[in-house]
């Protein structure tokens, strides 16, 4: 694909992600276009459940890459994230080999030169077969490149952001002991965000920003099909009419697109062919997961569901 | 084309979108592998590489529509003053046929494209003419008439008025038709300026307006400011949020913590290899506010409490009491609501009554004195004008003790502190800050100060 045209790339990234069931909106096709075009990384913010780590995974699958996933949470340190010492193994072979250090140090005739051995020998103790890599460092050593997803980058701490930094920017990471290590290939870097903290603008800066928010009516549809092929086209239109009704009201949680094809399922499951007041009050536990939510949606469904109904037979 | 990215993103700027040198060679790059030929495609680059909020995204498409938009803006300009003189020219034309290149000949070039109704030409000659006047460093409104005159000058204005005053003697009706145009031209220069104004001024303007807005006094504000107040009162929050939301926990070193040594070195038969240091924890700012909301100070109330409340991630505990004539508890109000409703609801209940501190104290003692912990800053808002009622400085005195800190901020200058009916010197012993605070300015000091001794 060196030579097509960049509305044509953006046309594959779409059709790719589709075929993985993935259905992109043309803002996001662009986004994954340009992030491996001029290898920056995706920053992909929105409310919960839109999709934003399952682009991850499409994009992983689509390019036959491995995903490397690092889920962010309070506390999480470059121990977890980076890399770690194997200090047992490192203890163990000193232990093992404590005989032949008796020999190595035994040929020395003062404190100075065994002291001088030492040295030489100090440095085995600190290779790379001593460092236990974690998701980043795994992700650099992957000689095909990979898809690194780090999840929900706003519940980390700041001083984490600031370590993902070198990462982002140059994909490298410094190890004190060993040097720098640069990536085999540049992976690409997606990271998502509930927004529940604002990041910092040296981590925005070296992001691209993608903002994934509820889909329009068209493309949530194509979604509900891709992702829940057997249900019936009418009643596909109707529920995401419905659901994009409720989306108005003042709610403590929205129903986001993952709600939308849970539901979708219920619906095939109860083998429904339309919508109806009733079964829609029965299972709107599935769209809502806050008792106050359904309390305020309720007295509405009956005209929502008459609207949908209605807007669908005039196609 | 990379003059017009310069261009657009100095836009960007003006619109409130933060864009640095990095990001702008970001949006470089990318920009040359989509290139330009798609419009839709070149907008959501932008929008990915150069907006990084919700809020920016949406400035930033708006400047995007604006700025891409201008040529044919400008084409149209024209457009409309020729189309009312094309009637005119009509009969002309047809009647000067004989007279047919006479009146071309020896004129200047702008002269030569207004008769001739040269759309392009005139828009590429205005394009051009702003360039060469540095347009896109307008910044302020009143640069308007000069920006004009320069493009105007630019494109040879001092020729075409030659050219007029001749044709006037030599071929009055073409003088008149070429008047007309002129007339035109004007107008759409004037668009022109106005709009690079709308895209490159609107960051100066806006920071003038809230440099004035920002050293106004908050009780003297004209009800149209208030919005914008506002929204900078929301800006000050946003900044001393970035600030103090940072992290809270500093290590202590030399103190070992053994309990968390053993647990980590567990798998190793706990021989300590890593060491865990006692921290210390720092206390997110809890902040008890008293409002005095008497007609004075009620509108530098409003603000007061509009910030402490939109500083959820920097302070962990607001309480705010509100007080005329009595005191009520307010956060419940403040939090539930919009600010409008809320400042409205809490005016209709405690508001516009004449202020008696000593009794608010009163009530304040009474039910929520233990609220106050040695951890609670204390903020009290108010004149100190007491109406000659008794001040009860002795319960301000015990709050003092019982809390960290007790603050007390003044709308008044310190000029006036101590005459008439104000009891400020007498409450002022036993507060540990006194401070003016009649501008945001001085609002967002003293908050910052509060919070930061808490860091």
């Amino acid at each position: 694909m060196a030579e097509l045209s960049p509305a044509a790339s953006i046309e594959a990234v779409e059709s790719g992600l589709a075929a993985q069931g993935y259905i992109a909106s043309r803002q996001i096709a662009t986004a994954v276009y340009l992030a491996q075009e001029i290898e920056k990384p995706i920053l992909v913010e929105g409310p919960a459940g839109v999709g934003k780590t399952e682009l991850a995974k499409a994009i992983a699958a689509w390019r036959g890459l491995k995903m490397i996933r690092l889920q962010c949470y309070e506390g999480l340190d470059e121990a977890k994230a980076l890399y770690e010492w194997k200090y047992a193994k490192q203890l163990l072979y000193t232990q093992i080999l404590k005989d032949k250090l008796g020999e190595v140090l035994g040929g020395a005739d003062t404190l100075q030169a065994a002291l001088a051995q030492l040295h030489d020998f100090g440095d085995v103790f600190f290779s790379k077969e001593f460092v236990e890599p974690r998701p980043l460092l795994q992700a650099l050593e992957q000689p095909k490149g990979c898809v690194l997803l780090i999840d929900e980058i706003d519940k980390s701490d700041a001083e984490f952001e600031s370590l993902l930094l070198e990462i982002l920017s140059d994909f490298q990471v410094t190890i004190p002991e060993l040097g720098t290590i640069s990536a085999v290939a540049a992976p690409t870097v997606i990271l998502t965000s509930n927004s529940e903290r604002d990041l910092g603008d040296a981590l925005k800066r070296r992001c691209l920003h993608l903002h994934i928010g509820f889909p329009e009516q068209k493309l949530e549809e194509r979604i509900v099909e891709s992702r829940v092929p057997n249900i019936s086209q009418t009643l596909r239109k109707q529920m995401v009419s419905f659901i994009h009704d409720v989306r108005t009201l003042d709610l403590k949680k929205q129903p986001s697109v993952s709600e939308t094809i849970d539901w979708a399922r219920v619906l095939v499951l109860l083998q429904a062919s339309e919508l109806g007041h009733e079964m829609v009050k029965d299972t709107l536990n599935v769209l809502l997961k806050y008792e106050a939510d359904i309390e305020a949606t309720l007295p509405q469904v009956t005209s929502f569901v008459a609207k949908a109904l209605r807007q669908n037979a005039f196609g | 084309m990379r003059e017009n990215l310069h261009r657009f993103f100095r836009a960007a700027r003006g619109a409130g979108v933060r864009v640095s040198p990095a990001e702008s060679i970001d949006a470089m790059r990318a920009v040359a592998n989509v290139g330009f030929s798609d419009r839709t495609i070149l907008r959501d680059t932008f929008l990915l590489t150069l907006a990084k909020t919700q809020d920016e995204k949406r400035a930033l498409g708006e400047c995007f529509d604006l700025f891409f938009d201008q040529p044919e803006l400008s084409q149209s300009a024209p457009e409309s003053s020729s189309e009312d003189e094309s009637d005119a020219a009509e009969p002309q034309t047809a009647e000067g046929a004989a007279g047919e290149g006479q009146p071309a000949e020896g004129l200047g070039s702008l002269a030569q494209m207004l008769l001739a109704q040269d759309r392009n030409a005139i828009a590429a000659a205005m394009a051009n003419a702003a360039s060469a006047a540095s347009l896109s460093d307008i910044r302020y409104f009143t640069q308007r008439g000069i920006f004009s005159g320069r493009i105007l000058d630019q494109m040879g204005i001092q020729r075409l008025r030659d050219d007029l005053d001749a044709l006037t003697v030599s071929n009055p009706a073409t003088a008149e038709r070429l008047a007309t145009a002129l007339e035109g031209l004007r107008d759409a220069v004037r668009e022109t300026v106005s709009q690079a104004l709308l895209l490159y001024g609107r960051e100066e303007t806006e920071n003038l307006r809230n440099e004035i807005l920002r050293n106004a006094p908050l009780s003297r504000i004209e009800p149209r400011q208030v919005e914008q107040m506002r929204r900078l009162i929301r800006q000050i929050a946003r900044r001393l949020r970035e600030r103090y939301s940072k992290p809270r926990k500093r290590q202590r070193r030399g103190h070992l913590d053994v309990r968390r040594t053993i647990r980590r070195n567990a798998a190793w038969g706990s021989v300590p290899f890593l060491t865990a240091w006692k921290r210390k924890h720092r206390d997110r700012p809890k902040i008890v506010a008293i409002c005095d909301v008497s007609g004075s100070v009620a509108r530098v109330s409003d603000f007061f409490l509009l910030l402490i409340h939109s500083l959820h991630e920097v302070v962990s505990d607001v309480r705010s009491f509100a007080f005329s004539g009595h005191l009520i508890e307010v956060s419940d109000i403040l939090e539930s609501k919009t600010p409008e409703e809320a400042m409205a609801d809490i005016m209709a209940k405690v508001g516009f009554g004449s202020s008696d501190y000593g009794s608010s104290f009163a009530d304040f003692e009474k039910q929520w004195m233990n609220s106050i912990t040695p951890q609670t800053t204390v903020i009290v808002l108010g004149d100190a004008r007491s109406n000659n009622l008794d001040p009860r400085a002795d319960i301000l005195r015990r709050i003092g003790e019982r809390s960290k800190r007790l603050v007390w901020l003044n709308p008044e200058g310190r000029m006036a502190w101590g005459f008439g009916d104000s009891e400020m010197p007498r409450y002022q012993t036993f507060c540990t800050v006194v401070r003016q605070c009649a501008t945001a300015k001085q609002l967002e000091r003293a908050v910052s100060d509060i919070v930061a001794t808490y860091q």
